[in-house]
C-alpha cells in the first residue's frame, strides 16, 4: 500500500495554484487535507503524475460573516467549522452536521473545499449545502465562477469543477434567528459514512412549515434537495399528509444497493428520518407513531 | 531460641508476604510501548534487507497458464522475481492433516502457487526489492495469464455433485467429517413436550489486528543459519516448520518474536507468504522483509467462524432440556491450514455444544467443506461462539416456547457446582466448575428483576429493550491432546529458567510469548512473589528459540496456566537453593530462613540476615569463602504440562442488555455483564481486560464483521472502511465479576481467561435482540445482526 511515484509542488499562491492545474490538468491532483485523496493513491486507485499542495493558502482559510452572508474558505477545517462563533450562530446546522464527519483527527486535517470536491454521495456537508443554499465559488483560467449547490454535485464523484478549477469559498446565507435545523444520520458506527442521512433547515410558523429544505445524502448518486418538501409548507400536518409526503419523497429517492443497505432499505430509512425530522421540528411526537411504512 | 514452623509449602508459594498474586499491578512493559519503544517486526531494519511484494490472484479459482516477469525484472530498484515453480527448489510443499482428526484430508499447498491458484489472494509470484514502493510498482508490471476455473463459493454447494472439485486428488470437496452420538437421543426428543429447531448462521470473519503479519527472514550463508523475526505466538513451532520445509536441521533456525501487535490466533499459524519470505532468504541469500498492508491482511489472514448449524432442542414442560441435536457445516477455503488444521473449530463445536447442561442426550455431525475463498482456521475462541451461540439460542428458544424465564431454564439444567468431576454429553472431563454461582452472581450484578421490570415498562412506550442470558465453558491449558497426539510439532509444555545475577537481580527466560495479554506481567509477578523478590528485579526474556526453554508459546488460552505454573516451579527451587546457600553463609538451616522483600530474613521474626546482593556477591566472585563441598545453582528450569485432564474447562455466564430500533434495524448496546471462573487470579486487571476485550471482539461478530464474498468467489470488503470492527463508541460498559475454582493440577491454580470474553458475547446479545423482539413473534438466528438483517426479520422492507 504504497502510493505510485508521483511529483509534488507547494503552490505559493491561488495564482500559482492555478497555472500548475492549467499546466497539468487531469494529469495533477489538488492536495488539501489528504484524507480522501491520500488513502485514494496509497490503494492505488488513482496515480495523479502531479500534486499540487494548496495547504499553506492561508488566504482559502476562515470564516467570516458579513452583510448576511457566511463565507467559508475551501481550506478551512471540519474541526474549525466546529469551534467558529459564526457557524455556531448564522449556520448551526453545519455544526451539527460536522460532528458526524469521521473522527476528531480526521476532522484536523480534512477541509470543507475537499469534501465538497469530493462529493461522495454519503457526505454530510454536500447535503448541508443544499439545505443552506449555499453557492460555491470556483476560480479557474478564465477567473471565477459561482454555482449554485444544487447544480454543483454531479454524481458520484463528480461535480461541476473542471480540472482546472480551484474551490475557493463557499457562500451561506446567514439563517434568520428563529430558523430551525435538523440533521440526523444512519451509520453502522459512529463517524461512518452515512447509510442514509438527513439535513434540513425550516421557518416554522404557527405550528406549520413557512419553510423548509430538506437535504438528504447517501439515497442515490448525489445529495438531493427533497421537493416533495413543498408538501409540507403552510399546511396542518396530519398523520395522512405526513404519509403522502413520505410517498412522494419516496418517488424521488434513486437509492443505490450496497454493502450496507439494500435500495429499498434506505428508501425505508429516508421515510423514517422525513418522519422524525418532521415530528421534531414542529414538536410533535404524535407524528412518530405512525412511522412503520 | 525460637521454634522454628515449617513454611506450610502447599500455600506458601504464592501466598507470602508482599505477594503479587491476585493484585494489580502495571505490567513491566507498558512505559516501553507507551513511550514508542517497542520494536515490532516493521521496525527492524538489517543491512543489504530486501522488501517483498506478492503478486496475488484476483480470480477465486484459475490455472495460471504463464508468467511474463521480464518487464518486472527491469523496474527499478528490483532484485528478483520469483515464480511458485522457481521458489519450490528451496521449500517444500505441506498438508495440513492431523492423524487424530480422522479423515481429514487435505492437499498439498505450495508457498507460491504453482500452476494454479485456489483463492482471490494467493500469491501465485514475488517481487524482491529495495523497497516496498519499488517492488508494488515492479509488482502491477508482471503479467500474469489466467484462465478461469469454476468457483466453489457457497459451502452449501460444495458437496454436490453437480459442483466443481476443488482438488481432483481428493475426490470430493469434503475435508473431514465428525459424528458423535451419545445417550439416546431419539427416545429423548420422543418424550420430550416441545422439540424446537432453528438454522443458525455466522458471518465468516477475521481477527484485524492491529500491526499485520510480518517476518524478517536473514539466511546467513556463513553460518547456514536462517534468523526468523516474525510476530508470532508460537516461536519453537515456527522454528520446527520452517526447518522442516527448507531442509534444515531445528538448530539451524532461530525465530525472534519481539513485540507484538495483537495476535488473537491469527498468528499462530504458518502462512504460505510467511514460508515463501524464509524460502526468498534463502534463495537470495539475503535479509528478507515481508509486512503484509491491509488488503493482503483481509485477503490472506485466517478467517474464522463461515458456519450454518441446525439445532434443536427438546424440553418437558418443568423446564428439564433433553436433548440436543446439531448438525454443523462450515467452508475453510481451499486448504486446511497448517499445522494446525482446519478441522479444530468443527471439532470445537461437536465437543462444545451443551456442554454446560446436564443432559447427556446429544447428537452431533459437523461436516467441513473446500471451496474458493481465504483460508479458514482457529481464531480467539475457536469453535466457543459457535457452540454457545446454538447451545444457548437453543435454550433460549425453548424457554420461550414453554414460558419459562430464561434464567430459571439455567437453573433447571446448569450442571450442579458439586457435581464434579463429571463430564460433557460429548466426553470432555471437567475437574471443577461453578456455573450456578456464576449465574447467581450475574443475576445480582446485573439486577435481573429490576432491568425486567425496566423492560416491560418501556415498551409500553413503544421502546424495544431485551436481556440476553448466555453460559458457556471454556477450554484453556490445553495438554498434549490438541495437537501433539495427532503428531504436530507444537509443544504443549512450558519451560521456565530462572537465574539470580550478580546484583541479586532476577532474569526469568519463558517459552510463553507476549501479544499484549501480559505474559511478561504475570510471570514476572509469579516469580517475584515466589522468590520475594519486588517486581522491578525481575527482568523477563520471551520470545527467542535461542534464549528461551522449548515450549508451545501463547494461545488457547495457556500462558498463565502453563506457563505461570512453570515459572512458580522454577522459582521455588531457585528459592530453595539461595536458602541453601544463605545457610551456609549464615551457619543457618534453610528452614530458618526465607526470602522477603529481596533479602534473607529468619522465618520466625522475620529479622534481615543477608541482601540478595550480598548473598550473589559471595557466590558470583567470593565463593572461596563458603565452606567446602557447596555448589551454589542460582539458576533453576521447570517445565510443566497438565496430564490429568486433557483440558483445564473454565465457565461462566454473560448477559447483554440493548436497544432495538424497530424502526431502523439498529441495535444500541446498552450494557453487558460478564461472570467467569478462570481459577487463581494473577492479576485481576488483566483477567478483566482480557474478558473485555473478548468481549468486544464477540460484540464485533454479533453486530459489525464479516467477510463478505461475491457468488464468484471475489472478497469485496477488504479494507477498514466496510469491514466493520467494533469500536469504542457503540461498546457498552462491560461489567466483570469472578468465581474462583483453582484448577488443583497445579500449584498455581490459574486457568485460562483469554477467551472467555468472545465465547459467550455474540449469544448474549442475539438472545437479547430476540428478546426485545418479542411482541412481533420474530426470532433471527444470524450474525452479523445487521440493521439490514433485523429489518427483514421484523418485515419492514
Ligand atoms: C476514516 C475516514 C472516515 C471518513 N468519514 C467521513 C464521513 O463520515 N463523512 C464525510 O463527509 N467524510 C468522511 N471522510 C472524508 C473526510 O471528510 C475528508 O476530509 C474529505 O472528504 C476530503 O477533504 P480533504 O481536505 O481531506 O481533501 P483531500 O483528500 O485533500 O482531497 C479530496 C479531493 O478533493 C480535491 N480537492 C480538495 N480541495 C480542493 C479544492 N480546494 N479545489 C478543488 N479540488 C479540491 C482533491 O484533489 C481530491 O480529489 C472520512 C475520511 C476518513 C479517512
Amino acid at each position: 500500500m504504497k502510493a505510485s511515484a508521483f511529483d509534488y509542488a507547494r503552490a505559493t499562491s491561488v495564482a500559482n495554484a492555478l497555472e500548475l492545474l492549467t499546466a497539468h490538468g487531469e494529469r495533477a491532483r489538488v492536495l488539501a487535507g489528504g484524507q480522501s485523496l491520500l488513502p485514494a493513491m496509497n490503494l492505488r486507485l488513482i496515480a495523479p503524475e502531479l500534486i499540487i499542495d494548496i495547504g499553506e493558502l492561508d488566504e482559502l482559510r476562515g470564516v467570516a460573516a458579513r452583510g448576511g452572508v457566511l463565507t467559508i474558505g475551501a481550506l478551512t477545517r471540519h474541526a474549525d467549522l466546529q469551534k467558529s462563533p459564526e457557524i455556531a450562530v448564522h449556520a448551526p446546522l453545519l455544526m451539527d452536521a460536522v460532528a458526524h464527519v469521521a473522527h476528531p483527527a480526521i476532522r484536523n486535517r480534512g477541509t470543507i473545499g475537499g469534501s465538497l470536491a469530493q462529493a461522495d454521495p454519503a457526505s454530510e456537508l454536500p447535503a448541508c449545502m443544499l439545505a443552506l443554499g449555499a453557492t460555491i465559488i470556483a476560480r479557474g483560467p478564465g477567473g471565477e465562477r459561482r454555482i449554485a449547490a444544487d447544480e454543483f454535485f454531479a454524481g458520484i464523484y463528480e461535480t461541476a469543477l473542471t480540472p482546472q478549477e480551484l474551490l475557493v469559498a463557499v457562500e451561506l446565507p446567514a439563517q434568520p434567528k428563529d430558523s430551525m435545523h435538523y440533521f440526523q444520520e444512519f451509520s453502522r458506527r459512529h463517524g461512518d459514512y452515512a447509510i442514509v442521512g438527513l439535513a434540513a433547515q425550516a421557518l416554522v410558523r404557527d405550528g406549520r412549515f413557512a419553510d423548509l429544505r430538506l437535504g438528504f445524502f447517501a439515497v442515490g448518486d448525489r445529495p438531493l434537495l427533497a421537493r416533495s418538501a413543498g408538501k409540507l409548507l403552510d399546511v396542518a400536518v396530519t398523520p395522512a399528509v405526513l404519509s403522502e409526503v413520505s410517498s412522494a419523497l419516496d418517488e424521488e429517492l434513486s437509492s443505490l444497493g450496497d454493502q450496507q443497505a439494500t435500495p429499498a432499505m434506505r428508501r425505508h430509512l429516508a421515510r423514517v428520518l422525513l418522519t422524525r425530522c418532521v415530528s421534531s421540528l414542529l414538536a410533535r411526537t404524535d407524528l412518530c407513531a405512525g412511522v412503520s411504512a | 531460641m525460637t521454634s522454628v514452623q515449617p513454611i506450610p509449602e502447599a500455600l506458601s508459594a504464592l501466598d507470602r508476604p508482599n505477594s503479587y498474586i491476585g493484585k494489580t499491578v502495571p505490567r513491566p512493559n507498558l512505559d516501553r510501548l507507551m513511550q514508542g519503544r517497542g520494536l515490532y517486526v516493521s521496525d527492524i531494519e538489517l543491512p543489504r534487507m530486501a522488501h517483498v511484494v506478492f503478486v496475488r490472484s484476483p480470480h477465486a479459482h484459475a490455472t495460471i497458464n504463464g508468467i511474463d516477469v521480464s518487464t518486472a525484472r527491469q523496474m527499478p530498484g528490483v532484485i528478483a522475481v520469483v515464480s511458485g515453480r522457481e521458489l519450490s527448489t528451496v521449500i517444500t510443499p505441506w498438508v495440513g492433516v492431523l492423524s487424530h482428526l480422522k479423515g481429514l484430508k487435505s492437499a498439498p499447498q505450495n508457498a507460491i502457487a504453482i500452476d494454479r491458484a485456489c483463492w482471490q489472494g494467493e500469491a501465485v509470484a514475488a517481487v524482491v526489492a529495495n523497497s516496498r514502493a519499488q517492488a508494488e510498482d515492479a509488482a502491477e508490471r508482471v503479467s500474469v495469464e489466467y484462465q478461469e476455473l469454476d468457483a466453489v463459493t457457497d459451502m452449501r454447494a460444495a458437496l454436490s455433485p453437480a459442483s466443481a472439485v476443488i482438488h481432483a486428488s481428493l475426490g470430493d470437496n469434503l475435508a473431514f467429517e465428525r459424528n458423535h452420538d451419545a445417550g439416546a437421543v431419539d427416545q429423548a426428543f420422543a418424550e420430550s413436550d416441545e422439540v424446537i429447531e432453528a438454522e443458525f448462521i455466522f458471518g465468516r470473519h477475521t481477527g484485524v489486528t492491529l500491526e499485520p503479519r510480518a517476518v524478517v527472514a536473514d539466511w546467513n550463508p556463513a553460518e547456514a543459519r536462517l534468523t526468523i523475526y516474525q510476530g508470532t505466538q508460537a516461536p519453537h513451532m515456527v522454528q520446527n516448520i520452517a526447518a522442516l520445509h527448507l531442509g534444515l536441521k531445528e538448530s539451524q533456525v532461530r525465530v525472534v518474536c519481539k513485540d507484538v501487535g495483537g495476535s488473537f490466533g491469527i498468528k499462530v499459524h504458518i502462512y504460505a507468504d510467511e514460508m515463501a519470505t524464509y524460502a526468498l532468504s534463502k534463495l537470495l541469500r539475503r535479509p528478507v522483509k515481508f509486512v503484509a498492508d491491509r488488503v493482503e491482511s483481509f485477503n490472506t489472514d485466517i478467517h474464522a467462524r463461515d458456519h450454518r448449524c441446525k439445532g434443536k432442542i427438546g424440553v418437558k414442560r418443568d423446564g428439564t432440556i433433553t436433548a440436543f441435536e446439531i448438525d454443523d457445516l462450515t467452508g475453510i477455503g481451499p486448504y486446511s491450514m497448517y499445522p494446525r488444521t482446519s478441522a479444530i473449530e468443527a471439532n470445537q463445536v461437536v465437543n462444545l455444544v451443551g456442554g454446560p447442561y446436564v443432559t447427556r442426550n446429544y447428537r452431533a455431525r459437523a461436516r467441513v467443506v473446500f471451496q474458493n475463498k481465504n483460508v479458514m482456521c482457529q481464531y480467539r475462541a475457536v469453535g466457543h461462539p459457535i457452540a454457545c451461540s446454538v447451545t444457548e439460542g437453543l435454550v433460549d428458544l425453548a424457554a420461550m416456547k414453554i414460558g419459562v424465564d430464561p434464567v430459571e431454564i439455567r437453573r433447571r439444567n446448569l450442571i450442579a457446582d458439586d457435581a464434579y468431576p463429571c463430564a460433557s454429553p460429548s466426553g470432555l472431563r471437567f475437574e471443577q466448575l461453578s456455573h450456578h454461582a456464576a449465574l447467581t452472581k450475574l443475576v445480582r450484578m446485573m439486577d435481573y428483576e429490576a432491568l425486567r421490570a425496566e423492560q416491560s415498562s418501556m415498551r409500553a412506550r413503544n421502546i424495544h429493550r431485551g436481556i440476553g442470558i448466555a453460559s458457556f465453558i471454556e477450554v484453556t491449558n490445553p495438554s498434549a491432546a490438541f495437537y501433539g497426539v495427532g503428531g504436530a510439532k507444537i509443544s504443549s509444555q512450558d519451560g521456565v529458567a530462572v537465574r539470580l545475577d550478580a546484583q541479586g537481580s532476577v532474569i526469568c527466560q519463558t517459552s510463553i510469548t507476549e501479544q499484549g495479554q501480559g505474559s511478561e506481567s504475570l510471570t514476572a509477578q509469579i516469580v517475584g512473589s515466589v522468590l520475594g523478590v519486588s517486581m522491578d528485579r525481575v527482568r523477563v526474556i520471551l520470545g527467542d528459540t535461542d534464549n528461551t526453554p522449548y515450549g508451545g508459546g501463547t494461545w488457547a488460552s495457556r500462558g498463565a496456566g502453563i506457563g505461570g505454573e512453570a515459572a512458580l516451579q522454577a522459582t521455588k527451587v531457585l528459592r530453595r537453593n539461595i536458602l541453601d546457600v544463605a545457610a551456609a553463609i549464615l551457619q543457618s538451616t534453610a528452614v530458618e530462613l526465607d526470602i522477603v522483600n529481596n533479602a534473607v530474613v529468619t522465618v520466625a521474626d522475620g529479622a534481615p540476615r543477608i541482601e540478595l546482593s550480598e548473598l550473589a556477591r559471595i557466590v558470583y566472585f567470593r565463593p572461596d569463602t563458603l565452606p567446602p563441598g557447596i555448589q551454589p545453582e542460582l539458576m533453576a528450569t521447570r517445565h510443566f504440562v497438565p496430564r490429568e485432564y486433557p483440558f483445564a474447562f473454565t465457565n461462566g455466564v454473560q448477559a447483554s442488555w440493548l436497544e432495538v430500533d424497530i424502526e431502523t434495524g439498529f441495535v444500541k448496546l446498552l450494557k453487558h455483564w460478564v461472570v467467569e471462573d478462570c481459577g487463581t487470579i494473577i492479576n485481576p486487571q488483566l483477567v478483566d481486560e482480557q474478558i473485555r476485550g473478548g468481549v468486544v471482539q464477540g460484540l464485533g461478530a454479533a453486530l459489525f464483521e464479516k467477510c463478505v464474498y461475491d457468488e464468484r468467489g471475489q472478497l469485496t470488503n477488504a479494507n477498514m472502511a466496510d469491514y466493520l470492527v467494533p469500536m469504542s463508541g457503540e461498546m457498552p460498559d462491560i461489567d466483570v465479576g469472578h468465581v474462583v475454582s483453582p484448577t488443583l493440577e497445579s500449584e498455581l491454580g490459574a486457568k485460562g481467561a483469554g477467551e472467555a470474553g468472545t465465547a459467550g458475547a455474540a449469544a448474549a446479545v442475539t438472545n437479547a435482540v430476540n428478546d426485545a423482539l418479542k411482541p412481533f413473534g420474530t426470532i433471527i438466528t444470524e450474525i452479523p445482526l445487521t440493521p439490514q438483517v433485523i429489518l427483514t426479520a421484523l418485515g419492514r422492507i
